[in-house]
């Protein structure tokens, strides 16, 4: 029997953080590529802690739905899952490369398929090109648009900017957009001067966010001046200095999450079956025709 | 088919029903469920028979008077049948529905997955009671609670367990008149707000709205709803009572935090316990949480307040606890000082009733008008008028002496 276990932050204050979550968990089980699916948070229920004994399967693969490697899918998630003998080398990764680990869990003494977290895995980098196709319902949208992917900068992880960094890069190999700048919260490059990063007249503005909040409908619409003040709220797209910023929210409510998900568990040995090609076509961007 | 009417009657002499015991429901052995006996009977071996209330089943292993391939049975007490067909084992089986949907039930639809078969057995106690008591009981309907939550089983006339799944306070309100839903995954959006629309952080809060109803859950999808309301609440109930519930008390959880909650283990001393009982007493209350807990300030010192009286156990500080320890951990570190304020005896008391008030979550309940209520919005508007300076300092005086 195999199971999947998501595990994210989730929020004591912010009903709408666990939502990518479960969304993502609801796609996954609708492709019955997993016995059961079930989800762990570190803010809500059931906690890191007590997830696992809640799972019925003897293949057991998690999957931490974080940007970065750093604090939590290094220490904390390790830590409260009780992962016997757990060492951040498990994954030896430079930052981006975790894949996954395979340890007992001491909570249910049985072993689990520690995974690295879904922001720094290759899919994830088009995902980020398919919120920006979302956002501007425009499955096609590269031409004459710059796309900007947003995260905060070193100073709370230096693992962050690298998967900023990371995504960056490979959607400019890419040639679709006409620029493509990685820009952060707190550090240069600042998002607070996106307009001066792009000369294109449209600029999707994509944060490496799993959940919508604080961050995301506060902070970053403020700081780049979509809004003076969040409560006032802002169009898409709106113009700053001349620029129009198609502000696309966080990266991770975009339904196709689910597919980084499954690669993960697939990177550590899970039998998807057909489930990767059912969740690529279910959550397509429609053609518009 | 007997109509179950009279066929108490003619069974009167081999049952043990008297007038007044509930009556034990006709019940007819459906097809999956016999299949499911051939092909338990076929994975063993001859001569290890397959085991229900009161009689066995195997495969007859030649040798003692059996064709092979046959079936016998074994009553506990009673004469055993040897040779039997297919169709006469089925015929067997049938007149012993009850026992065969009841394995049926437990092994096959249920499983074996330790927290969701102890739950769904304890609701029918079948771990204490016969088959015939349980099936009569359910054939009434049987109640439970867990949390806030009303579970209701009652059989169909296959043997098959349905579980009615609202809150309490709905109990006896007609199902027409709530809101129905039959995925559990539904119970995610129930659980999520209050019945004020706040969104409730602890799961385990008595906060839970009702006015919808799951009539006719499978034991299955009952075990998800539960598992969905009050998360890990069944899996540590099973625990516990296996005697295998791992506490986690207060000092050992607060020393494995780390973080922006490393701070929070700095709150103990040495100098005993008494901030975490006002923790225990601030949130874990029966009045704010409906677990029990469980876990004490260390192993060998207990706390001095009550842990509750909840089915279920809370093993360890939750997130809540330890994110407003964290906040605690700050607030005590600063030293008392000395304030002096000129407050008449009813405002020394209104300013206690606002803090009761805040405290119990009665605010909304202390009516605009009823100025007799020392926490009415009048009431803290005059005092704030009267007592507040314009910097907001109670009493004129400063928080900081050194601000005048």
């Amino acid at each position: 029997m195999q199971s999947l276990v998501i595990v994210a932050h989730g929020s004591h204050l912010n009903p709408g953080s666990s939502a990518p979550t479960y969304d993502h968990a609801d796609t996954i089980r609708a492709t019955g590529a997993f016995d059961e699916v079930r989800t762990g948070f570190w803010k809500e229920e059931p906690h890191f802690r007590e997830v696992l004994r809640t799972v019925e399967g003897s293949e057991i693969y998690v999957v931490p739905l974080f940007v970065s490697e750093g604090y939590f899918t290094e220490q904390v998630i390790p830590r409260e899952l009780r992962l016997e003998g757990w060492d951040v080398s498990e994954w030896d990764s430079d930052g981006l490369s975790a894949d996954q680990a395979t340890l007992v869990a001491e909570d249910i003494d049985r072993e689990v398929h520690y995974c690295g977290p879904v922001g720094t895995h290759r899919a994830m980098t088009d995902v980020i090109v398919r919120r920006a196709e979302s956002v501007t319902d425009d499955p096609d949208v590269g031409d004459d648009f710059g796309l900007a992917v947003v995260g905060h900068g070193t100073e709370r992880n230096e693992n962050s900017a690298k998967a900023i960094e990371y995504h960056a890069d490979r959607i400019a190999e890419r040639d679709r957009f006409d620029e493509v700048k990685a820009l952060y919260m707190d550090e240069e490059p600042e998002v607070d001067d996106l307009p001066e990063h792009f000369e294109s007249d449209d600029v999707v503005l994509v944060p490496l966010f799993i959940a919508d909040g604080y961050h995301t409908q506060e902070d970053i619409p403020e700081d780049v001046g979509l809004c003076e003040d969040h409560t006032e709220g802002y169009d898409v797209p709106e113009t700053v200095d001349g620029t129009r910023i198609w502000y696309a929210g966080a990266v991770g409510t975009e339904p196709l999450m689910a597919d980084v998900v499954l690669e993960r568990a697939a990177d550590a040995g899970a039998d998807l079956g057909t489930a990767l090609d059912d969740v690529r076509e279910t959550t397509r961007v429609a053609t518009g025709d | 088919m007997a109509d179950p009417t009279t066929a108490t009657d003619g069974e009167a002499a081999d049952s043990e029903a008297s007038d007044d015991a509930p009556e034990v429901p006709e019940i007819d052995l459906p097809g999956d469920a016999f299949d499911a006996v051939l092909d338990a009977i076929d994975d063993r071996d001859p001569g290890d028979p397959l085991r229900f209330e009161g009689f066995t089943a195997s495969r007859a292993s030649g040798g003692d008077g059996d064709a092979a391939g046959e079936y016998r049975l074994d009553p506990a007490d009673g004469d055993r049948r040897t040779g039997l067909s297919e169709r006469e084992l089925h015929e067997a089986l049938a007149e012993r529905a009850p026992a065969v949907t009841d394995w049926y039930a437990f092994e096959r639809v249920v499983g074996e997955f330790g927290p969701r078969r102890a739950f769904v057995r304890w609701i029918e106690d079948a771990d204490g009671e016969t088959v015939a008591t349980r099936y009569a009981a359910l054939a009434e309907g049987i109640e439970r609670a867990w949390g806030e939550l009303r579970i209701t089983a009652t059989i169909t006339d296959r043997g098959e367990r349905r579980y009615d799944v609202r809150h309490a306070d709905d109990a006896g309100v007609s199902v027409g008149e709530l809101e129905t839903h039959e995925d559990p995954l539904d119970a995610r959006e129930l659980v999520t707000f209050d019945e004020k629309g706040r969104y409730r952080p602890l799961k385990t809060a008595p906060s839970l709205a009702g006015g919808w109803v799951f009539p006719e859950l499978s034991p299955r999808d009952l075990y998800e709803t539960v598992e969905t309301v009050y998360p890990a609440t069944v899996a540590n109930w099973h625990r516990e009572r296996e005697g295998e519930l791992d506490v986690s008390h207060w000092r050992e959880t607060m020393e494995r935090q780390s973080g922006i909650y490393g701070v929070v283990e700095t709150w103990d001393r040495g100098e005993g316990h008494e901030h975490v009982d006002w923790v225990a007493e601030a949130c874990c209350a029966d009045s704010q949480c409906l677990k029990r807990r469980e876990w004490e300030y260390d192993e060998d010192t207990d706390l001095d307040v009550d842990g509750g009286d909840g089915v279920f156990p809370c093993r360890e500080p939750c997130s809540v606890v330890v994110s407003a320890a964290r906040k605690w951990t700050r607030l005590e570190s600063e030293r008392e000082r000395t304030y002096e304020f000129e407050l008449t005896p009813s405002e020394k008391e209104q300013v206690e009733e606002i803090i009761e008030a805040v405290a119990d979550g009665r605010t909304d309940e202390i009516r605009e008008a009823d100025t007799k209520e020392g926490a009415n919005r009048y009431r803290a508007r005059f005092l704030r008028a009267k007592r507040f300076d314009d910097e907001g300092n109670f009493g004129g005086v400063p928080t900081d002496p050194d601000e005048e």
